[in-house]
C-alpha cells in the first residue's frame, strides 16, 4: 500500500505548496510512490480521511485554525510543518508586535470585530510536530530529503550550522561589505546561501541555529565588529516568535 | 418542485478558501453568493513602520503564485514615493520576469486547475496516467517559467534579486543568451497548448459587464500603464486610482469588494484581452483565432482561453525583451539607484496574472506610515457574485451535480487567488 499523503494550508501565501508542484522533474515519480489523498488547491477529490503523512503549510491565526489543526493531528500518523509560516510563524508573526485590536481596526475599520484573529502561532505551539521543512519558501532539495527519509523511515539530514558556512563554499562576496546587515551568521543553513549568492542579505527565513550564542559564525562577526546580540536584534522579520525576538 | 440548497464548501482547485452558496425556494433563487472564509492576513498593518528596503520582502509573501507581481508592484510604489528612477536595463529585466510569472501562473491555472473540468476529471492527478504527455508538457512549461525567474532573480517564490532601485545581482550576458536558447526550444509546447485548449467545449454564457485593466499606448500592458475602464474608455494615473476604483466591505466575505463605474467589473486575463487585444503579438492573435475568442468577449468561461492567448504572447515577448537587453549597453555590475527623498506617497499598479494589483504607500523618513493594497481577486469578487446570480436561474432545472460543477467552473474561471485577497474559495449548497 502506498503511503497516504495530504496537504493542508493555513495562514500562508501557499508558496510552499507551489514549491511542491515545482518539483517538475520528480513530481510524476513521487506521485507513483505516494497516494495524494487531499490537496485542496490542486484536487477536487478526497480519497481518504486518514493519512500517513500530513504536510501543514501556514501559521495558526484564528480559532477555527486551532480546531482544524487539532483534528488533522488526530487523523495523521506523521505531521510535517512545511515552510517557515508553519515552523517559526514566518512573516505572519509580525502582527504580534502590535495590539491585535489596532491591527484589525487599521485594515477593516469600523467592522474590525467581524474578523477573527488570534496571535500568530507556529504549528508546534498547538499540536505535536514530527518533522520540519524549513524556509520561506522550502527548498526543493530539503523537501525531497525529508519526503524520502519519511518514506524510508530514516531521520532526515538537516543542517544545524550557520548559512555563512555555505556562503563561503559558494565563494560569495560577504554582503556586510556592501553595508547590509546579514543574518547568515545565526541562521540555519540548507539553502546553499541563496540570498547572498544573488547579492542580497540573508533575512533568516530558515530560522535560528540551535543555541546561536555558541554556534554563530563568530569569527566573521568579530571581523565586522559585531556581537551575536546585535545580529539577533534583526531577527524579527521571520522569527518573531522566537525567544530572541521578545 | 424541490427547493435547492447548493453549498459547495471549501471550493477546490483554487488558491485559498471560499464557499459558493445557492438557495432556491419554489423554483426561485432566493440567495446566490460567493462567501470568502479565508483567515485575514493583515498585511497593511504589518507594513506600518517597515523600512523602505524590506517592504517588498514582506509583500512578496502575500501570494506565492504572484510573488514577482507583488514584489514589483511594491517596488514601484516605494520607488515612486522616494523618487528612485530605474535604469533602462533594470526596467527591461523587470518586465521580462513579469512575462515568466504570467507564464507560470497561466500554465498552472489552465492545465492543472481548469483543464480537468473540461475533460471530466476531478484533478490533474488521474490525468497523469490517462494523458501523461499532456501533464509532462504542462510540467515542462512550468519549469521553463521557473528557469526564467531563477536566472533573473534567483527564484520565483520569493524573488531575491529584485530590490528598490534595480537588482542586487544581474544575470550575465552568457546566462541571458543561454536563457533565450532554452526558451526558444519550448516553442512546440506552446503550439500544442493552443491546440489542446482549442478542443475544449466552453459553456455558453453572456453577461455584459465592465473590464478594468492597465492600458499602455506602446505595449500590451503588464508592468505599467494607466488604469483603464472599458465603460469610461479613459485611463487614470496610478496616484488617482481612487477616482476609478472603490472598495467596500460586505458581510459574506473576509475580502473587500471593489467597484468602478458600475456595480461590478472584471479584472484579469479576460479584461486585458478585451481592452488591449490590438497590442497582442501576432502569434498570440493567431492563437486567439484558433481558440475562437474575440474581443469583446463577455463569456466568463473564456478566461482560461484568454490566458492561453497571453501565454503565447508572454513566450514571444520574453525572447524579444532578452534580445533588447542583449542589444543594449548592458552593465552587469550596475548598482541599484538610490532614493532622492525619504518621505512621500507612491502608488504601484501592475497587471499580475489574476489582474490589476495596486500598492499604495506613504513613507515618512524612510519608514511606511500608511499602506493600502488592492488585490485582483478582491476586484473580481463583486462580479463573481453577479455571475452566480445570473447563471443560477438559468441552470436551476439541471441535476444537482451539474449545477455544482458549472458554478465551480464559473468561479474557477476567474482563477481566484483567495489566499492573496486574504485567502478565498468553496461552492456551498446550504
Ligand atoms: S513559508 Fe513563505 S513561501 Fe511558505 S507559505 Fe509561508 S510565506 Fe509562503
Ligand atoms: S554574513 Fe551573510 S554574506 Fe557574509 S558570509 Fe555570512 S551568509 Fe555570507
Ligand atoms: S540565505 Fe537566509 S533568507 Fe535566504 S534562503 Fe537562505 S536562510 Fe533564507
Amino acid at each position: 500500500m502506498k503511503p497516504k499523503v495530504a496537504f493542508f494550508s493555513f495562514t500562508s501565501c501557499e508558496g510552499c505548496q507551489l514549491m511542491f508542484l515545482n518539483l517538475e522533474d520528480e513530481l510524476l515519480n513521487l506521485l507513483g510512490a505516494v497516494e495524494i489523498v487531499k490537496f485542496r488547491e490542486a484536487m477536487k477529490e478526497v480519497t481518504s480521511d486518514e493519512y500517513d503523512v500530513a504536510f501543514i503549510e501556514g501559521s495558526i491565526t484564528t480559532h477555527s485554525d486551532i480546531e482544524r489543526i487539532k483534528s488533522i493531528r488526530e487523523k495523521t500518523k506523521i505531521l510535517v510543518a512545511f515552510g517557515a509560516c508553519a515552523t517559526i510563524g514566518g512573516i505572519n508573526a509580525i502582527k504580534n508586535f502590535q495590539p491585535l485590536e489596532d491591527v484589525r481596526k487599521y485594515v477593516y475599520g469600523e467592522r474590525w470585530d467581524f474578523y477573527d484573529t488570534v496571535p500568530t502561532m507556529q504549528v508546534d505551539q498547538v499540536v505535536k510536530v514530527d518533522a520540519a521543512i524549513h524556509g520561506c519558501p522550502v527548498s526543493k532539495k530539503e523537501m525531497l530529503e525529508v519526503i524520502t527519509s519519511l518514506l524510508l523511515g530514516k531521520t532526515p539530514n538537516i543542517p544545524d550550522y550557520p548559512v555563512c558556512v555555505e556562503c563561503k563554499l559558494a565563494e560569495n562576496v560577504c554582503v556586510f561589505d556592501k553595508g547590509m546587515m546579514c543574518l547568515g551568521p545565526v541562521t540555519r543553513a540548507g539553502c546553499g546561501a541563496l540570498c547572498p549568492s544573488y547579492g542580497n542579505k540573508c533575512i533568516g527565513c530558515r530560522g535560528l541555529i540551535t543555541d546561536p550564542n555558541t554556534n554563530a559564525q563568530k569569527d566573521l562577526l568579530e571581523e565586522k565588529g559585531l556581537s551575536v546580540a546585535e545580529v539577533l536584534k534583526e531577527f524579527r522579520m521571520f522569527d518573531g516568535l522566537s525567544e530572541v525576538s521578545k | 418542485m424541490t427547493d435547492l440548497n447548493v453549498n459547495v464548501h471549501h471550493l477546490t482547485r483554487v488558491e485559498g478558501h471560499g464557499n459558493i452558496v445557492v438557495n432556491s425556494k419554489n423554483g426561485e433563487i432566493i440567495d446566490a453568493r460567493l462567501e470568502i472564509v479565508e483567515s485575514p492576513r493583515f498585511f497593511e498593518a504589518m507594513l506600518k513602520g517597515r523600512r523602505w528596503q524590506e517592504v517588498q520582502l514582506i509583500t512578496s509573501r502575500i501570494c506565492g503564485i504572484c510573488a514577482v507581481g507583488h514584489t514589483c508592484t511594491s517596488l514601484q510604489s516605494t520607488e515612486m514615493a522616494l523618487g528612485i528612477s530605474l535604469s533602462e536595463q533594470a526596467h527591461l529585466l523587470r518586465k521580462c520576469i513579469f512575462f515568466a510569472e504570467q507564464l507560470q501562473s497561466h500554465i498552472l491555472h489552465t492545465y492543472f486547475l481548469t483543464a480537468p473540468d473540461f475533460v471530466g476529471a476531478p484533478s490533474v492527478i488521474p490525468l497523469a496516467t490517462a494523458a501523461p504527455e499532456v501533464v509532462k508538457r504542462a510540467l515542462r512549461l512550468k519549469k521553463l517559467a521557473n528557469t526564467i525567474c531563477e536566472t533573473i532573480a534567483g527564484r520565483h517564490v520569493h524573488p531575491i534579486a529584485l530590490v528598490p532601485g534595480g537588482f542586487s545581482r544581474y544575470p550575465s550576458v552568457k546566462e541571458l543568451k543561454a536563457l533565450k536558447e532554452t526558451i526558444l526550444s519550448y516553442s512546440d509546447d506552446i503550439d500544442e497548448t493552443v491546440k489542446l485548449f482549442a478542443t475544449f467545449k466552453v459553456p455558453e454564457y453572456y453577461r455584459e459587464t465592465e473590464f478594468v485593466s492597465l492600458k499602455n499606448p506602446s505595449e500590451y500592458a503588464f508592468y505599467e500603464g494607466d488604469i483603464y475602464s472599458s465603460d469610461t474608455k479613459k485611463g487614470v494615473k496610478n496616484l488617482d486610482y481612487k477616482t476609478l476604483i472603490k472598495e467596500k466591505m460586505v458581510d459574506h466575505s473576509t475580502s473587500k469588494h471593489c467597484t468602478a463605474t458600475r456595480d461590478s467589473y472584471i479584472a484579469g486575463a479576460l479584461a486585458r484581452f478585451n481592452n488591449n487585444y490590438d497590442q497582442l503579438h501576432p502569434r498570440a492573435k493567431k492563437a486567439a483565432e484558433a481558440l475562437k475568442i474575440k474581443p469583446v468577449s463577455y463569456n466568463t468561461f473564456m478566461f482560461s482561453h484568454a490566458q492561453v492567448v497571453e501565454t503565447v504572447h508572454c513566450f514571444e515577448e520574453a525572447v524579444a525583451y532578452i534580445d533588447r537587453i542583449l542589444e543594449m549597453d548592458y552593465d552587469v555590475n550596475e548598482q541599484p539607484a538610490e532614493p532622492t527623498r525619504m518621505s512621500g506617497r507612491g502608488v504601484g499598479a501592475c497587471e499580475v496574472p489574476r489582474g490589476l494589483l495596486i500598492h499604495d504607500y506613504t513613507y515618512e523618513n524612510g519608514f511606511i506610515k500608511d499602506a493600502n493594497l488592492i488585490i485582483p481577486t478582491g476586484m473580481n469578487l463583486a462580479n463573481m457574485d453577479a455571475d452566480i446570480r445570473e447563471l443560477a436561474p438559468k441552470i436551476i432545472k439541471e441535476p444537482h451535480d451539474k449545477i455544482e460543477l458549472l458554478m465551480e467552473m464559473l468561479i474557477r474561471a476567474y482563477d481566484p487567488c483567495i489566499s492573496c485577497s486574504c485567502h478565498l474559495l468553496k461552492v456551498e449548497f446550504v
